[in-house]
Formats: C-alpha cells, sequence, structure tokens
C-alpha cells in the first residue's frame, strides 16, 4: 500500500511516501492509524488520530472508511489553504 | 453548464486577465462577476513568509468538485479558481476564485460558497515562517471556517 503524508505529518514521519505491506487484520482508516504508531517513534503522531485527516485515491474520507481497494492512502492534517 | 477553470500554479495570476476572460463578447449574458483574492499578510510584523504545501492531483480535483456544486445550486456562467503554492511573501496574492452570473446575487454567494468549503476541503497547509527567526509553525485550522460551511447546509 502507498501511503503519502503532508505538512506536519510530513516532516513527523521524516518522509513524504513510503510503500508498506499491510498485515490483514487492517480493515478501514481507524485500524491503519491505530498500527502505524507500532512502526517506531516517528509515528507516534498517529496515537492522536483524532486529530489527522485521511483521503483514499486523492478522495476525502471518514476514519470509518475500508481501505480495501485504495491504491493510494494520504494522512493530513486538517486544511488551511485559502 | 458553467465554464469552470482550476489551476494550480506556483506562479502568480493575473487577475484582470482572468475578469476579461470571463467577461466581454463571449460571455453576453454575463452582467455580474464577482472575485475574491487571499493575500499573504504579516500579521503586524510578526510573519516574513508563508510556505504553502499540497497534494498535487487531490488539489485539483477536489476545486474542481466544489466548483461544480457552485454551478449547480446557482445559475453561474463561470467559475475561476487559482490556488498557489510553495513561498508566499507579505502581499503576494494566494488563491482567487470569481463567479459570473447574469445577476449579483448568484455571483456573490457563488464565489462564497467556493471560497468557504475551499478552506477546509481543498488539500493544502500554511507555514509561517517567523521574523523573530524561532522555529515555523504550521498554521491550526479555524473552526470558524467549519462553521462558516453550516450557513450552506441550512439552506
Amino acid at each position: 500500500m502507498k501511503l503519502v503524508y503532508f505538512a506536519w505529518v510530513r516532516e513527523q514521519v521524516g518522509i513524504d511516501e513510503e510503500t508498506v505491506d499491510l498485515p490483514d487484520s487492517i480493515e478501514t482508516i481507524a485500524d491503519l492509524l491505530a498500527w502505524l504508531p507500532s512502526r517506531g517513534d516517528e509515528y507516534a503522531i498517529f496515537e492522536n488520530a483524532h486529530a489527522l485527516r485521511a483521503a483514499i485515491n486523492q478522495e476525502h474520507v471518514h476514519h470509518s472508511e475500508p481501505i480495501k481497494g485504495a491504491n493510494e492512502i494520504a494522512i493530513f492534517p486538517p486544511m488551511t489553504g485559502g | 453548464m458553467a465554464d469552470i477553470t482550476v489551476r494550480i500554479q506556483s506562479e502568480p495570476f493575473d487577475i484582470n486577465a482572468e475578469s476579461q476572460r470571463m467577461t466581454g463578447n463571449d460571455h453576453p449574458n454575463v452582467g455580474a462577476l464577482v472575485t475574491f483574492t487571499g493575500y499573504c499578510r504579516n500579521e503586524d510584523g510578526t510573519i516574513s513568509t508563508l510556505e504553502l504545501d499540497h497534494y498535487p492531483g487531490m488539489a485539483e480535483r477536489e476545486i474542481t468538485r466544489i466548483a461544480e456544486d457552485a454551478a449547480k445550486r446557482w445559475p453561474l456562467d463561470a467559475v475561476t479558481a487559482i490556488h498557489r503554492f510553495g513561498k508566499m511573501e507579505t502581499g503576494d496574492p494566494i488563491v482567487l476564485v470569481a463567479a459570473s452570473s447574469r445577476h449579483r446575487r448568484a455571483a456573490f454567494e457563488g464565489a462564497e460558497y467556493v471560497m468557504d468549503f475551499l478552506k477546509t476541503r481543498a488539500p493544502f497547509w500554511k507555514k509561517e515562517h517567523l521574523t523573530s527567526g524561532d522555529e515555523s509553525t504550521w498554521v491550526d485550522a479555524k473552526e470558524a471556517d467549519d462553521e462558516a460551511l453550516t450557513r450552506w447546509e441550512k439552506q
């Protein structure tokens, strides 16, 4: 699975994107966010999951969204453009 | 269907050129054009530059979707939305939203709708570099921006 990060999520993790093998037990965005901290100290930010937004294949989704069929999952803070 | 133009770019935009493109002989039914321009401000001298991060691809798609929604809701002739990314200095234009219609009400409301949704749904993030030299910080999302959307839900 391709994961992409933006803004302070990218800075904390230290990379723009990565491809990871996800355990079969991960079915939703919420599952993914709960699993990411197990990857290392730089992933501790995902423990504060409610502060994060997600997109699957470049479309906004809720944390309850299934990730089946996703090619690209993005995780980022609330948006501050405009 | 309205003529929708969405551009995500690092270079500045030309408000007059965009306004002319949306009016004149090619748009004989346009009687009203509303443009909104968002600028980089220095917050009383505390901010030196802004840096705008964005999600390429999704930024275009999301703003296009918002512009299409506005065109379904109001009788708009054209909608233009241009959002810049990269480094901005005080006074630099960051975003342009323009809506044209036969009459002013649709143009005003259409432009405001696009801007309100763009603020909370378009994948852009601002980082402030401070004149004090202290560590730069990511801007926090404002609750007021989320609340602005409820206005459009009620109608």
